[in-house]
């Protein structure tokens, strides 16, 4: 139930950005979604994408740190409210997210709110309790 | 230790071993000649000894050598190229030289006799760390007007090993040779073998499952802390070795296989410590420069020659057996030195603080800048994946680790940038640790 998020390090400056994105797509990496972090003098770019193994790889041998996370993905549907309500489980449960980040999905009208929890194994345990939609990887990721 | 060194030592190598007056007689005889030599053919050695009221003949002791004026690094280039040389062109069998980063690059001579001896310096450097004949040394230092390549290969030749002149530069070729050759020593800079390190797994070789077992390693500064994270990472042994174009190249001074700082070859080099401000003479065990004074050179002699090199001398007795003296690893150079808002930073200060947060050592430059007259110092460290998290807050503790580090060990507070991971430019030859940008 787990998801794969790889970070990387980005120097703040024009063109750090777009040097491993380019990397990426030049390979024909499609990325799923994306969110940046960013402090004062850098900045991580933190990534879910398909074939994550390879993309690390690739990056890695561009001469990128890369990290690999286990990530936990939550489907809503595409309305007010819809995050609120997992938060409320989240924050009765004493989760602690390290962050997060959303992106719906045109097709099914849903939201995925992927987090990052200390205890990711646990974290899933409770989220299922309470029935909320834990994605699996392989639905999330599969082939258009 | 593996090899027994009194086995494997090549009976030239007695030297080594001498008894302190014996060896401290030969250097006197040594000297005298030296001097006299360097009197009658040299005109600035000339002109200094008699500005000093002095007689080649006043040599009576070793002692006497402190009486005598130093040379220093810009005497060689004021007589660019041959005013040093104490031999006719017709006796010069080489020229080396040094790759003059700054106007003018110095010229050195050697004899046939000074070759021989070169190699006979780097033929026991390469026996004190444990390589006889049949060992095959990659010699990875440039050849070329840079004294290290020829000078290790003249010295591995002579041992009778197998050397590999493949010279510097192109590590996937270093590798492929590494492993198809079975090279089982290497030659070169520190900095190009964690060069090598890092590249290896990219085209898959396992330096521990090569024959390897001895790194060579000198021409730049280094630390413990390198000499254990190569160790660590390849499964080498690394031997510092010390030299200097100036006086001879590669093999002035070669750790044995105690590892415990590099033995001179005394009966050729003879080595004084000297206080940095004063000039004047410091006891062994105390730091300062190290000022060397060649015993046998004769195309191009060198009196009291200030290296620039910081270091201490010890007469302690060294495990394996050997009398030489030793030098403490030289971690820093007074070049190295900066200053910054009026205190002496070595960068070797930087490297202790960035081991103490990281574990090892990552690569880093000190960069200075002036703004509105006020220095600045920025320490740029490349994020490693050790360091690296997937959250803001822990390379943030990191940076601030540093930081706090830096400035305990050196009473200053100083920029600590982390940078993308292959950015700060790695020589193949010297890492350059500090950049000046401070316009005077």
């Amino acid at each position: 139930m787990k998801l794969k998020q790889l970070s990387l390090f980005l120097e703040n400056k024009p063109g750090a950005l777009s040097r491993p994105v380019r990397l990426l797509a030049k390979a024909k990496f499609n990325i799923v979604t994306l969110s940046i972090a960013d402090a004062n003098q850098f900045g991580i770019l933190r990534l879910i994408l398909r074939d994550w193994e390879k993309a690390k790889k690739l990056l890695e041998n561009n001469g990128f740190v890369v990290k690999v996370t286990d990530m936990v993905a939550v489907e809503v549907s595409d309305q007010p409210g819809g995050l609120a309500k997992i938060l409320e489980v989240v924050e009765k449960a004493g989760l602690n997210v390290e962050f997060m980040y959303a992106f719906t999905e045109k097709r099914e009208n849903k939201a995925i709110l992927i987090f990052r929890f200390d205890d990711p194994d646990h974290a899933i345990k409770i989220l299922q309790q309470r029935n909320l939609n834990v994605v699996a990887s392989v639905d999330l990721l599969k082939q258009n | 230790m593996k090899t027994n060194s009194a086995r494997s030592f090549h009976p030239a190598s007695a030297p080594d071993f001498l008894p302190p007056e014996q060896l401290q007689a030969i250097q006197l005889q040594r000297l005298k000649f030296m001097v006299q030599r360097a009197y009658n053919h040299v005109a600035l050695f000339r002109q200094r000894m008699d500005d000093a009221g002095m007689e080649p003949t006043d040599m009576r002791s070793l002692g006497d050598i402190t009486k005598l004026p130093f040379t220093v690094k810009t005497d060689l280039r004021d007589t660019y190229p041959y005013g040093l040389f104490a031999s006719p062109m017709k006796d010069i069998v080489r020229l080396h030289a040094s790759t003059g980063t700054t106007g003018k690059p110095i010229v050195v001579a050697y004899t046939k006799e000074d070759i021989d001896v070169w190699a006979n310096v780097m033929m026991r450097s390469f026996a004190a760390c444990g390589l006889h004949a049949g060992d095959v040394i990659q010699n990875a230092y440039g050849y070329g007007l840079f004294t290290g390549g020829l000078g290790a290969h003249y010295g591995g030749e002579a041992l009778g090993a197998t050397v590999i002149p493949i010279s510097g530069g192109n590590t996937q070729r270093q590798l492929m040779v590494m492993k198809d050759f079975g090279s089982t020593a290497i030659c070169c800079t520190p900095s190009y073998f964690l060069h090598i390190i890092e590249q290896a797994p990219e085209f898959a070789v396992k330096l521990k499952e090569l024959p390897l077992r001895v790194g060579v390693f000198g021409a730049e500064p280094w630390t413990e802390s390198m000499r254990r994270r190569i160790e660590a990472e390849s499964g080498i042994k690394a031997y510092d070795i010390y030299g200097l174009s100036e006086i001879i190249g590669p093999g002035v001074a070669m750790e044995c296989e105690c590892q415990a700082g590099p033995h001179i070859f005394e009966d050729w080099f003879y080595p004084e410590i000297i206080d940095l401000k004063t000039g004047r003479p410091l006891p062994d065990g105390e730091e300062g420069e190290l000022v060397l004074t060649t015993l046998g050179k004769q195309a191009m002699p060198m009196i009291r020659y200030r290296t620039r090199d910081i270091t201490a001398l010890t007469s302690e007795k060294c495990e394996c057996g050997r009398t030489l003296r030793r030098i403490q690893r030289i971690g820093r150079r007074s070049d190295d030195m900066f200053i910054i808002r009026g205190v002496n930073v070595y960068p070797s200060q930087i490297e202790t603080a960035l081991l103490k947060v990281e574990g090892t050592l990552p690569h880093y430059q000190i960069l200075l800048t002036r703004e509105k007259d006020l220095d600045e110092v920025e320490v740029q460290v490349e994020v490693t994946k050790e360091v690296f998290g997937d959250t803001v807050g822990v390379l943030e503790q990191v940076q601030r680790n540093i930081g706090r580090s830096i400035e305990t060990l050196t009473g200053l507070r100083m920029k600590v940038r982390m940078v993308q991971p292959q950015t700060i430019t790695r020589s193949e030859g010297k890492a350059k640790r500090v950049v000046d940008q401070r316009k005077m």
